[in-house]
């Protein structure tokens, strides 16, 4: 009588804690599988030789002194709306409005700069706009807190939202202080006083920014883990009722912390619109608030895991333009490339938390 | 069949976890026409090794013979094609269905589905055992004693023959339980094998013919009911002797702490949970509250812990010197800072008292991490106090730093009641403290209640076992349906008394 073996073949099962090195020595793993499985790909579709490419990818994020600046700031202000969105996933408010957020912040900005331009002494100037950034950003985080509060609303729609209503207020007030009329942008603001503009340190243009996101990951990491905030948010996310039964009041920390999430999220806006580009556009934030979600979840919404996680994915959309503009390749292959490494990392937490059994009696009743 | 050849035979099986061992070469042989209780404590591995057997888990090691046949079960539905049904603890029916389509969800038959038939089949069912069930009803319709026996008949109606029970009583008033323990007993006639797995040791003695005890996930031995007795199966099951005796000590100078008047509380979809409630907890003494879950004991305790919303009546605190506070309309926070030490050990762990994915130290701060005026949280004064409850109640933890859901469920009251006794109350609110408990967790829980009885503690006890609410409460308050049923002395009360007020105002036999 031969009888049919139906026992699994895999069985998948809780790992029993790894020693510190085990999650890394899965990460790097799985990153060494994406670049081969990347380099079968490229060498099916385009025939160039794989290794080119990832040459490529690498002098596109660090080829110049130039491109490695542009690289840092691009991480910098990825990280600040990373940092920004934490404590509210934190919370499990899924705020996925930091794209208006930052946009809102940034228009706030905009205005201080042209409407009181060279009426004020640079330093107050300054001071007013990133006051005028944050009170933006953080309302613009409130709302959505206020009635989820009051009412349960749900903040997922409710955020998304706001972003449009963010992007159609700046589409109008750009045309309000469009220069030269109907050129339909602003351009560089202030370009000849510079007025508002963040100062520079030495030469170094993004300097500055970068600092200012490295104080903030710091301040974020102690304020998630030590502080008594932090603490109450972290309740707060775990298990509402938990919250109520030791007195938190639930509904002033869900605002307070969209408050702080929205004003950070200004600060990103601000960064960018009095730091760097010097001009307010409807797709300045470039999809970060979008990007900055991934970069949270991924790091395990720890802000020191953060700085690498922003480095990865700002190093893969560097890498992938460079790759597109070299090969004179379509920009979407760069994109594929960066799909295959984001699916085998973010596949990789999978092993580090399950292990797989291949069944070991196969064949030992035959 | 031949009555020697088992039903199940469970040969070396093994089943661990992340490393952790459930089962360790467990070897159990189960037979028709005869009921089996599963006794062991928490995380012994009673429940694993029988949802290895309903396809649930798949075993590490070993071999399941069914009627001497070896087989592989590696599905629910491989488990039902052997006749194996299971009767969780958590019931998986769904509410907006009647009971008759819950019974045939799932299955695949032929041709269409004759509702009419399936209902003439399930009336059958229920004649030759004795159920009551209204194939039409909805089951958020029906109290949890019918939906278990949906689920009960359910297996049945997929044609199983050997059926496992996942702490049935678990929910039920004694008289619900003395229905299904008939119907068990019926099927027992009718040669079906059945497994029980329970905590109360009276209720094996009460239904079982053969006992199998696991510890640790080990098989410590199996023995006939009629040849044991409580003390011998607890020692067996906690691996060393233990004594069941719940001390009563007197009450010590009883002075009213709570009174609470008229008390009205609806629920938010405006439901009358509470009717004009009214009794006094007085200090150094137990107040027992008994009744069928879900009639009012959880909106009652969290009514005076400032949780929940009323709608009238009063409820105060009254101190030392006879001066009375009103505790209605002041949440969690006000009542504390009104000087009112006030301990409550919710009903649900996890979801309440506890933030399952916090360490120990984290959870112990959760009560004092207001304290002092800086920004910052101090986890030294929680660390040494996590450390404290570990030592002196036996926390069974890898150490301070382990999420408390990775705790079983004895370790986790522990800490949970611990934390609660620390503050030094003066009312203690507990609702259900040992439910899902084993026996030495429970017993240790009782001696901290009644230390805590014995500092002079206004202890209110919400309970479920009537025979524990027996010998441990000074007083007992029966609720049903919302209302005060009657006001009892625990010396004096039967538990046929209290039953019978649990399902009747007064517990006159009216309606029977």
């Amino acid at each position: 009588m031969s009888k049919q073996n139906n026992a699994p073949l895999i069985q998948i099962s809780k790992r029993r804690e790894l020693p510190w090195y085990g999650p890394i020595a899965i990460r790097a793993a799985a990153i060494v599988l994406a670049l081969a499985a990347c380099a079968v790909v490229t060498t099916a579709f385009t025939g160039e030789n794989p290794l080119e490419i990832y040459h490529t990818m690498w002098t596109g994020a660090f080829g110049t002194p130039r491109k490695t600046w542009i690289l840092f700031q691009n991480i910098a202000i990825l990280l600040c709306v990373s940092l920004a969105v934490t404590p509210a996933f934190i919370m499990r408010f899924w705020n996925i409005g930091a794209e208006g957020q930052m946009l809102i912040g940034g228009l706030a900005t905009a205005a201080c700069m042209i409407l009181l331009g060279d009426k004020l002494p640079n330093p107050v100037l300054i001071g007013i706009m990133l006051l005028a950034a944050l009170a933006a950003g953080g309302l613009w985080g409130a709302i959505p807190a206020v009635c989820k509060a009051r009412w349960n609303t749900n903040e997922t729609l409710f955020t998304l939202m706001m972003n449009y209503v963010a992007t159609q207020l700046v589409a109008f007030f750009v045309i309000v202080w469009e220069v030269p009329k109907g050129a339909g942008k602003i351009g560089i603001i202030n370009q000849t006083t510079e007025a508002g503009w963040l100062p520079q340190i030495g030469s170094y243009k993004y300097l500055l920014n970068i600092l200012i996101v490295a104080v903030l990951t710091a301040a974020m990491y102690v304020y998630l883990t030590r502080s008594k905030q932090g603490y109450e948010i972290a309740v707060v996310g775990q298990s509402q009722r938990t919250a109520r039964y030791v007195g938190i009041k639930v509904g002033r920390v869900i605002v307070r912390t969209m408050i702080l999430s929205g004003a950070l999220c200004g600060l990103a806006g601000f960064l960018l619109v009095a730091g760097t580009d010097h001009t307010i556009t409807t797709t300045i934030a470039g999809g970060r608030g979008f990007t900055a979600v991934m970069v949270s979840w991924l790091a395990n919404f720890n802000p020191i895991n953060m700085i690498l996680t922003s480095f990865l994915l700002v190093f893969l959309e560097r890498g992938a333009g460079e790759i597109a503009t070299n090969f004179g390749l379509n920009h979407s292959f760069g994109d594929i490339i960066t799909g295959i490494i984001l699916f085998f990392i973010i596949g990789s937490e999978f092993f580090i938390r399950y292990q797989l059994r291949l069944r070991k009696n196969a064949g030992k009743e035959a | 069949m031949d009555k020697n050849t088992p039903a199940v035979s469970l040969q070396n099986i093994s089943k661990s976890f992340g490393g952790v061992p459930a089962n360790e070469h467990v070897s159990l042989d189960i037979y028709r026409g005869e009921i089996l209780a599963l006794l062991g404590e928490n995380g012994s591995g009673k429940t694993t090794l029988m949802n290895m057997l309903s396809g649930i888990y798949f075993p590490d090691e070993g071999q399941i013979l069914i009627d001497g046949e070896p087989v592989v079960i590696s599905s629910p539905k491989d488990a039902f094609r052997y006749g194996i049904g299971m009767i969780h603890q958590h019931f998986k029916l769904v509410d907006v269905l009647t009971a008759a389509e819950n019974i045939v969800l799932g299955l695949k038959e032929k041709g269409r589905l004759n509702m009419e038939q399936v209902a003439g089949r399930v009336k059958e069912i229920c004649e030759q055992y004795g159920f009551e069930v209204d194939p039409n009803q909805k089951i958020y319709d029906m109290s949890v004693s019918q939906k278990q026996t949906v689920e009960i008949v359910k297996v049945l109606y997929r044609g199983a023959d050997i059926l496992i029970l996942d702490e049935p009583t678990a929910v039920l008033t004694p008289q619900e339980t003395e229905k299904l323990f008939a119907v068990l007993r019926n099927m027992r006639s009718s040669g079906k094998a059945i497994v029980i797995i329970t905590h109360k040791m009276h209720e094996v003695e009460a239904l079982s013919d053969r006992v199998a005890v696991l510890n640790r996930g080990r098989f410590v031995g199996d023995v006939m009911t009629r040849d044991t007795n409580a003390q011998e199966m607890t020692n067996m099951m906690v691996g060393h002797p233990v004594t069941l005796n719940i001390q009563r000590p007197e009450p010590k100078d009883p002075k009213p702490r709570i009174e609470v008047e008229g008390l009205t509380v609806r629920s938010e979809d405006g439901v009358l949970k509470l009717e004009d409630v009214s009794f006094t907890a007085r200090s150094g003494e137990i107040l027992g509250i008994a009744g069928i879950s879900g009639c009012g004991q959880k909106e009652l305790l969290e009514a005076i812990a400032g949780l929940q919303k009323v709608e009238k009546g009063s409820i105060r605190f009254v101190e030392d010197d006879g001066s009375r506070d009103e505790l209605i309309g002041k949440d969690p926070m006000e009542i504390t800072s009104m000087g009112v030490a006030l301990s409550f050990v919710p009903e649900d762990r996890l979801g309440m008292g506890l933030v399952g994915d916090m360490d120990l130290t984290d959870n112990m701060m959760l009560r004092s991490f207001r304290e002092g005026h800086s920004v910052f949280t101090d986890r030294n004064g929680p660390r040494k106090l996590a450390a404290q409850v570990v030592k002196e109640l036996g926390v069974i933890t890898p150490g301070l730093t382990t999420p408390v859901r990775r705790l079983s469920g004895g370790n986790v009251q522990k800490i949970l009641v611990g934390r609660e006794i620390a503050s030094a109350p003066t009312v203690l609110l507990t609702a259900y403290a040992v439910r899902g408990l084993d026996i030495n967790s429970s017993y240790t829980i009782y001696e901290l209640i009644n230390k805590q009885k014995q500092a002079g503690v206004a202890v209110v006890y919400v309970g479920e076992d009537l025979d524990v609410l027996l010998q441990l409460c000074d007083r007992i308050v029966v609720l049903c349906g919302g209302k005060v049923s009657g006001i009892l002395d625990g010396k004096t009360a039967t538990k046929n008394q209290i039953g019978l007020m649990m399902t009747t105002v007064g517990g006159t036999r009216e309606h029977e």
